[in-house]
């Protein structure tokens, strides 16, 4: 990995959260990592393993008590429009069309609404929502809401994407039809993404590399890989099973 | 390839029983009347009521205006104060959801004005504004502008916290994350705000006239009594209960078309 560019450098990271007034709770400890350009980058974990904690820390919008957060060889210092956030719940503006949603980071930043609406077409497109441009939210479903969300985010041209647990909260069918979707969406325009699952197909059909957190507090990173499965790739491959199964035996199921 | 849309039609039954309800219960106090079961002297029948009104249209006496010099006082005082509490209460209640400095200021003036019933400043209003249409207007924004504050500062204030991260990540700042999300947010809020307000704005606009007046529907309800004539009392609270009705119905009707989107 070390001819391609580095994006973003994660350096011995830690963050406790106080929980109840005065109850220290370790969250993550001690997490060094790197993202290169146009990398897709898995965090892989059960629950309550940090990583979700992780991905807020490089978004900004949590302090780490230690370490450093560099992107683009800038210090991250709190949330900015150069990291796009894709979160689990949709967190679209209900009383905002989907063209509107898509329109929010450009219009914050004052594009000329000619622009914007340009951009915003290209990015609906990309995604898959053509026709749905003046719909609302609500009469959309979760798969074609969370559409919105990746479509606003890559609207935004950040220099890296966050996604945090994008879709947990979809049904098993739709979950799988969006990874496709997801890894045609990341071939048709390459970013820089960091992906946060606890689902490990998930992980194994979309990352170049796999960031596999310890599962237990304090978070911490148990062991990497690098995927070179060929794409697209299929769930039911030959490698992709033998993979899967190396990382379920590595994984403790914590209940 | 948006949705097809089509006309849902409303079983037969659900569409006249309100038109029933309302037929009933006024053929039956005309009944009761009618046959004096309730004697006269104590409450008129509609059919009198609906005399007296076509008199009072064009009749000053016997309390000294006529019906439209009525409801003209009382919707000018109730409309002034219901403006007054809303141009002022709304932004306020708003400013105090999101800028804790608003809300340092104006919370605990609010909170120790809040539980004073609006009648107990007539007298005092009655000093500094006489009997004329200042006071009854001081009254209703008192009564109006405690509901516009409390559910503006609320609506700010259930903002999804999510929703304001996910502003901040794409570089809004805390005004354009109020203006832009929080009072978007806040509306359906504000808009039960206009209803409670106007509730309120109408109730204590009679009670305001009943004590301190020379004219208005209050007034009106007042003058029947004195003069012991039921038709007028039953005039007058009717046509409070039916403008209070139709301002409620059109401010409905307002709020479904501008929330459309929220709505589900």
């Amino acid at each position: 990995m070390s001819d391609m560019k580095l994006k973003l450098r994660c350096e011995n990271v830690s963050k406790t959260f106080i929980q109840k007034g005065n109850q220290e709770v370790p969250v993550i400890r001690d997490i060094t990592l790197s993202v290169y350009e146009n990398e897709f980058l898995v965090i892989l974990g059960p629950g309550q393993s940090g990583k979700s904690t992780l991905l807020k820390i490089f978004a900004g919008l949590e302090q780490p008590d230690t370490g450093t957060i560099t992107l683009d060889g800038k210090p991250v210092e709190g949330p900015g429009p150069d990291r796009g956030l894709v979160f689990q719940s949709y967190m679209l503006f209900a009383w905002k069309t989907v063209r509107d949603n898509v329109e929010l980071g450009l219009k914050l930043r004052g594009v000329p609404a000619e622009e914007r609406r340009k951009t915003a077409q290209h990015y609906i497109d990309l995604v898959g929502l053509t026709g749905f441009e003046r719909h609302y939210p609500h009469q959309l479903s979760g798969g074609m809401k969370q559409r919105v969300g990746i479509a606003r985010a890559y609207a935004n041209t950040p220099s890296i994407m966050l996604l945090d647990e994008p879709f947990g909260q979809l049904d098993a069918q739709t979950r799988m039809f969006m990874q496709k979707e997801t890894a045609r969406i990341w071939e048709q325009e390459r970013r820089t993404v960091i992906f946060v699952t606890n689902n490990i197909d998930e992980a194994l059909f979309l990352g170049d590399r796999i960031v596999l957190m310890e599962g237990k507090l304090p978070g911490t990173i148990k062991t990497e890989y690098v995927l070179d499965l060929p794409r697209p790739r299929e769930h039911t491959g030959m490698d992709f099973l033998r993979l899967r199964k190396e990382i379920t035996d590595n994984t403790e199921l914590v209940l | 390839m948006a949705y097809k849309e089509v006309v849902v039609k409303k079983p037969l039954l659900l569409i006249i029983l309100p038109y029933a309800s309302l037929i009933l219960f006024f053929g039956l106090w005309q009944a009761v009347v009618q046959f004096g079961i309730i004697p006269n002297t104590l409450l008129a029948s509609p059919s009198q009521v609906l005399t007296t009104f076509i008199d009072k249209l064009t009749n000053a006496n016997p309390d000294g205006a006529t019906m439209g010099a009525h409801a003209w006082t009382s919707i000018q005082e109730a409309f002034l104060g219901y403006l007054l509490s809303l141009v002022i209460g709304i932004p306020l209640g708003l400013a105090m959801g999101w800028f804790n400095i608003a809300e340092g200021l104006f919370r605990p003036i609010f909170e120790l004005i809040r539980p004073i019933p609006p009648i107990a400043w007539i007298p005092l209003t009655v000093f500094w504004f006489g009997i004329g249409l200042a006071g009854k207007v001081f009254i209703i924004w008192i009564a109006g502008i405690v509901p516009c504050v409390i559910n503006s500062y609320v609506g700010v204030r259930m903002t999804s916290p999510v929703l304001i991260q996910m502003a901040r990540t794409y570089g809004a700042s805390s005004w354009q994350i109020f203006t832009q999300l929080c009072i978007p947010s806040a509306l359906p809020m504000v808009f039960g705000a206009l209803q409670l307000a106007l509730a309120y704005c109408w109730t204590n606009l009679v009670a305001a006239e009943l004590l301190a007046a020379d004219s208005g529907l209050g007034f009106l309800i007042t003058m029947g009594g004195r003069l012991g004539r039921p038709d007028i009392i039953v005039l007058g609270m009717i046509c409070v209960g039916i403008s209070g009705a139709i301002i409620g119905f059109v401010i409905d009707q307002v709020e479904k078309k501008l929330l459309a989107g929220i709505r589900r």
